[in-house]
């Protein structure tokens, strides 16, 4: 029956203030349902105060395939990491 | 929500007579008997559903609604017993009595039958409960109160889910539609023992421990209806035939149901893990 429901991705605050994180997927036939499931099957052990779902199908994700080209020309600049950075002790507020 | 606009809003509890707390102790404890019972044995009928639901995440599902339920049972019994003032705790309540010293609703023990049937038995229930936490909130009887109040959230979510379910298959296919008419059908019958009042309810309504079960009805029919109205389904015809299940008279599926339960505390007393 579970393969008929459409697959939704989960995502969970934690606490209030925190950001809501992706914890996995479930099959729901809507989206009541879909919230429902993932307080049932992802918050029973206190994970969380607020629940997003969305179906996975709107999820556009980028390609594995292009990784190399998406991923690696961020490899060798260094400097776009603040630590690359020496900071002047008369910069207080930074 | 302050407690005033929670009495002005549920069926509220009238106190007006002076039974001494002594007096009280029999029929409360027979009180507390008939509501944990009522939320043990939904409760093991759901846990049976463990491992056999239509998903995985329906598995997940009722068995929180069975652990909300269990330890609801819990505190209830522990409470009874301690009321009862025999030495008897929840496990001694649970799992050493037959089913002619279980006080729950006749509607609690109906067998599971399939997912749609599971969900009229529950939502019927569960309304049913709703009604009756709110207004125990404002129990004389601090210890029921704060129970209640305890019990109230998992159920308002109870409700959630049910009512929720009863709309997805009243309203859905021709099959989901025809499975919820017929239990629902056949399930109507056990839904006037829900509000008849006996000397217990009475004297409990009167010393402002317990809403007075008539209060209770209304409301209770109200949601129903409008679940049903959007649920496409038809309120069916009453069928007065009185069932005592309060009372200690079952039909034949507790006994069936309870010699699974207490299997193993009978064959091991006092077994523990």
């Amino acid at each position: 029956m579970s393969n008929d429901w459409p697959l939704y991705e989960v995502f969970i605050r934690s606490r209030s203030g925190l950001e809501h994180k992706h914890v996995g997927s479930l099959h729901a036939a809507d989206a009541r349902m879909a919230v429902d499931h993932a307080r049932d099957v992802y918050t029973r052990r206190q994970e969380g105060v607020s629940i997003w779902v969305v179906r996975s199908a709107d999820i556009i994700a980028s390609d594995p395939l292009e990784a190399d080209s998406l991923f690696e020309p961020a490899r060798d600049k260094v400097y776009r990491h603040p630590t690359f950075y020496t900071i002047p002790d008369e910069v207080k507020n930074l | 929500m302050s407690t005033v606009l929670h009495g002005a809003q549920s069926a509220s509890i009238r106190s007006s007579s002076s039974q001494s707390e002594e007096e009280l102790r029999p029929p409360l404890f027979q009180y507390l008997l008939r509501l944990g019972d009522t939320s043990l044995v939904l409760g093991q009928r759901l846990g049976e559903w463990v491992g056999h639901a239509p998903a995985l995440e329906e598995d997940l599902g009722l068995a929180n609604l069975s652990l909300d339920l269990i330890g609801q049972a819990r505190l209830l019994l522990t409470y009874a017993g301690e009321i009862e003032g025999r030495g008897r705790n929840e496990d001694a309540l649970a799992f050493l009595r037959d089913a002619p010293f279980f006080a729950n609703l006749t509607l609690a023990e109906q067998p599971n039958g399939d997912f749609g049937r599971t969900i009229v038995r529950q939502y019927l229930l569960d309304a049913w409960q709703l009604e009756l936490y709110e207004a125990l909130q404002t129990s004389r009887d601090a210890r029921l109160g704060s129970i209640a109040v305890k019990a109230l959230k998992e159920t308002r979510y109870h409700a959630h889910y049910s009512s929720g379910w009863l709309v997805r298959l009243g309203d859905g296919t021709a099959e989901s539609r025809r499975r919820v008419v017929e239990a629902l059908e056949d399930l109507w019958r056990f839904t006037d023992e829900l509000f008849v009042a006996d000397e217990v309810d009475e004297r409990l309504a009167r010393a402002g421990i317990a809403p007075a079960l008539a209060d209770l009805k209304p409301r209770w029919s109200a949601r129903i209806d409008a679940t049903l109205r959007e649920a496409t389904l038809e309120r069916p015809a009453p069928s007065p035939y009185p069932w005592y299940g309060k009372l200690g008279v079952h039909t034949e599926h507790l006994g069936y149901m309870l010699a699974e339960m207490q299997h193993l505390q009978r064959t091991y007393p006092g077994a523990h893990w």
